[in-house]
């Protein structure tokens, strides 16, 4: 569905990614894991069409996402819940969603909006009951529901997040992942990325690691949390001191 | 039957995509862990984030068995000691290799996808008679079969009497081993006046030495069975690199495994499609021990189209000979190099001396004969005896297998072109 070819972006005079290469499969969910600073980000952004790629290949299914803005892009299915949420804080739950389905008009589907609207609030019974509520309001775990919703609404074929679990209590994270689970089971592709690998690796297919704007690992999401060096970096082992014990 | 259809039967633009991927992320990791390929990359002003394409891959420097020995034991580790579940060595003990916990974990799937190609199933009886030992066959098979969930008997090589006695009591459906020890196995099956009626064994899996077409037909009409060919090598992984389906038509390599490409040995360029030359393996998931385009000395040749099978992986050509000199020797890997260094170890110079390799029984033999001096004819008896056995002794040991020594006069070896001919290889295979 999405594959990438020695893909190089970054901002002005910082080169944060280095011939990147990477795909996703319908139907699958793969993860990119790696440190704060290591480009996940960058990467995410750069396929959305927030950040213009100097050099690489973008294909999703049959478009070079190369050269399109970002609504071209959401228009084509690939959907990103940033970073951060990023609501919209001033306007309700109802009308940040609603938003979210733009898109649907310009595909001559805005018929489709308001059943859409009802499969979001029973994804997310919490949204229903807070329908009118000014998205601001929302707690850290409801927003970033209302960011996958938002993006849900446009029907993406490909939907990426951004480090969902950020700033969320563990519980809140286990209901966010609990849904990115329930996402693949209705069909859902998802490229995921976390600090958070353990979560990560726990629901997904495969995964990659991202080091210094680099891909140096590309395994099944059971073998990644077996590695070592995962382990030790990113789920927080520490094996020096299981040695001396 | 497949074992891992997804992988086995990967359309060939997501595969090269894969390959992709796992190459320039090999890349970056001996870049970042293995000093050795730092050193070698630096030198030649190769950056691994210049690599784009596959294609890119002939432009890196090749690894040999020679850089394995001299990083010996653990230098070209790409993870630390602590890391390693397992440590396998070649025979003579020049390389060694480690494997992660997950190393053991694709190696084992990359094992049952050769024995399920092979006809075996978690219904079979499998009786691996390679040797149990630091070489990689009998504990690589062994795994591998336990993945697929058959019976595995774990009896290793020798005492063939004792092979036969299981393989009827035990009801083996599926023999695993050299194929030059299947064929001893089979005439000791038929000396006992053994029926291949009392047996049940319809499989047969052989690798760890070049074998021919006559030779398979030979094993499977006195087996009553199917006789498949695998291929491996310890540097790369072991068993589990390449295998024959049961249309018996070339060699599945595993593509998202190794990368595999065919060179000139003499010129060290790729050669034309099809052509015949020296296979060079690059690992691209191994996490303890990866290599960049390792030079096997195998000689073969890719074969362009699809199996009838339906793995699209590439086949290639059963192992024709080799590029170098050496000898595989009842599975054991054998370097005329390592019989010199002995004798110049023992006589303080090498003395003229020959290797004579003959299959007596289905088994190799093999014999060195030493050149005596002029002087030496009039030496006692006991005196000669001596010698004999300090040469036999240490050959032994530092081989690993059983080797005959004669003295005799130097104007008996067999000459060719002016001077001695250091291997006569008598085998028929």
């Amino acid at each position: 569905m999405l594959r990438i070819r020695n893909l190089d972006a970054g901002y002005t005079n910082l080169k944060v990614l280095r011939r990147i290469s990477i795909h996703v499969r319908a139907g699958e969910i793969v993860t990119i894991i790696g440190a704060n600073g290591a480009g996940k980000t960058t990467l995410l952004k750069t396929i959305a069409g927030l950040i213009k790629a100097p050099s690489g290949e973008i294909q999703f299914e049959k478009h070079d996402l190369t050269r399109l803005n970002p609504e071209k892009i959401v228009f084509l299915g690939c959907s990103l819940v940033p970073e951060g949420r990023q609501v919209f804080a001033p306007m309700s739950v109802k009308e940040n969603l609603l938003l979210g389905g733009y898109v649907q008009y310009r595909r001559k589907r805005g018929g489709e909006v308001a059943s859409d609207l009802e499969r979001i609030f029973e994804l997310f019974p919490r949204l229903k009951e807070r329908e009118g509520q000014l998205a601001g309001t929302l707690s850290g775990g409801e927003q970033q529901m209302l960011a996958m919703g938002r993006a849900l609404m446009a029907r993406p074929k490909l939907i990426m997040m951004d480090e969902p679990s950020m700033g969320l209590a563990p519980l809140i994270v286990k209901d966010i992942f609990g849904i990115i689970g329930h996402l693949r089971h209705e069909g859902n592709t998802v490229l995921l990325v976390e600090q958070n690998a353990k979560a990560a690796l726990g629901i997904a297919d495969r995964g990659y690691v991202l080091e210094t704007g680099r891909i140096i690992l590309e395994e099944n999401a059971e073998e990644l949390l077996l590695n070592r060096d995962v382990q030790r970096a990113y789920l927080g082992r520490d094996l020096d001191a299981e040695t001396k014990i | 039957m497949y074992w891992e259809p997804d992988k086995e039967c990967m359309d060939r633009e997501e595969l090269l995509q894969l390959q992709m991927e796992q190459l320039q992320a090999v890349l970056a990791r001996v870049y970042m862990h293995v000093p050795f390929y730092r050193r070698k990359f630096d030198e030649q002003g190769i950056d691994p984030d210049d690599f784009r394409t596959l294609d890119d891959l002939t432009t890196l420097p090749f690894t040999t068995k020679e850089d394995l020995s001299e990083n010996y034991p653990y230098g070209l580790f790409a993870v630390p000691l602590r890391e390693v579940v397992r440590i396998h060595a070649s025979t003579a003990m020049t390389t060694v290799v480690g494997y992660t916990r997950n190393d053991i974990k694709t190696w084992s799937n990359l094992v049952a996808r050769v024995l399920t190609a092979g006809g075996v199933t978690k219904d079979d009886v499998v009786q691996i008679a390679y040797g149990y030992s630091l070489s990689t066959g009998g504990f690589g098979l062994h795994y591998g079969a336990e993945r697929i969930g058959a019976s595995v008997i774990p009896i290793s090589t020798g005492n063939t009497e004792r092979q036969v006695k299981i393989m009827q009591d035990f009801k083996t459906t599926a023999l695993v081993c050299t194929p030059s020890y299947a064929l001893r196995i089979a005439d000791k099956i038929h000396d006992q006046g053994v029926t291949l009626g009392a047996l049940s064994i319809k499989y047969g899996l052989f690798g760890g030495e070049p074998w021919s077409e006559e030779m398979r037909q030979d094993i499977q009409n006195k087996l009553g069975i199917i006789a498949t060919d695998n291929y491996g090598l310890s540097e790369v992984i072991g068993p589990g690199v390449a295998c024959e389906c049961l249309e018996q038509n070339g060699l599945h390599i595993n593509e998202d495994h190794f990368l595999a490409e065919i060179i000139d040995p003499q010129t060290l360029k790729p050669v034309k499609p099809g052509e015949t030359g020296e296979l060079v393996i690059t690992t691209l998931t191994k996490e303890a021990f990866p290599v960049i385009r390792f030079r096997t000395r195998d000689l073969t040749r890719l074969m362009p189209g699809t199996c009838a099978c339906g793995r699209e992986n590439m086949r290639m050509a059963r192992i024709q000979g080799r590029s170098d000199d050496m000898l595989i020797i009842r599975g054991v890997n054998v370097f005329p190099s390592q019989v010199e260094a002995v004798l110049r170890e023992l006589e303080g110079l090498t003395p003229p001396y020959q290797i004579v390799i003959d299959r007596i029984r289905a088994l190799d033999d093999m014999t060195v004969l030493v050149a005596a001096s002029e002087s030496e004819a009039f030496d006692e008896i006991k005196k000669q005896h001596e010698r004999i056995k300090a040469i036999r002794d240490r050959l032994s040991s530092a081989l690993g297998i059983a080797v005959n020594v004669k003295l005799v006069e130097n104007k008996s070896l067999e000459q060719q072109s002016g001077g001695i001919t250091k291997v006569i290889d008598r085998r028929r295979i």
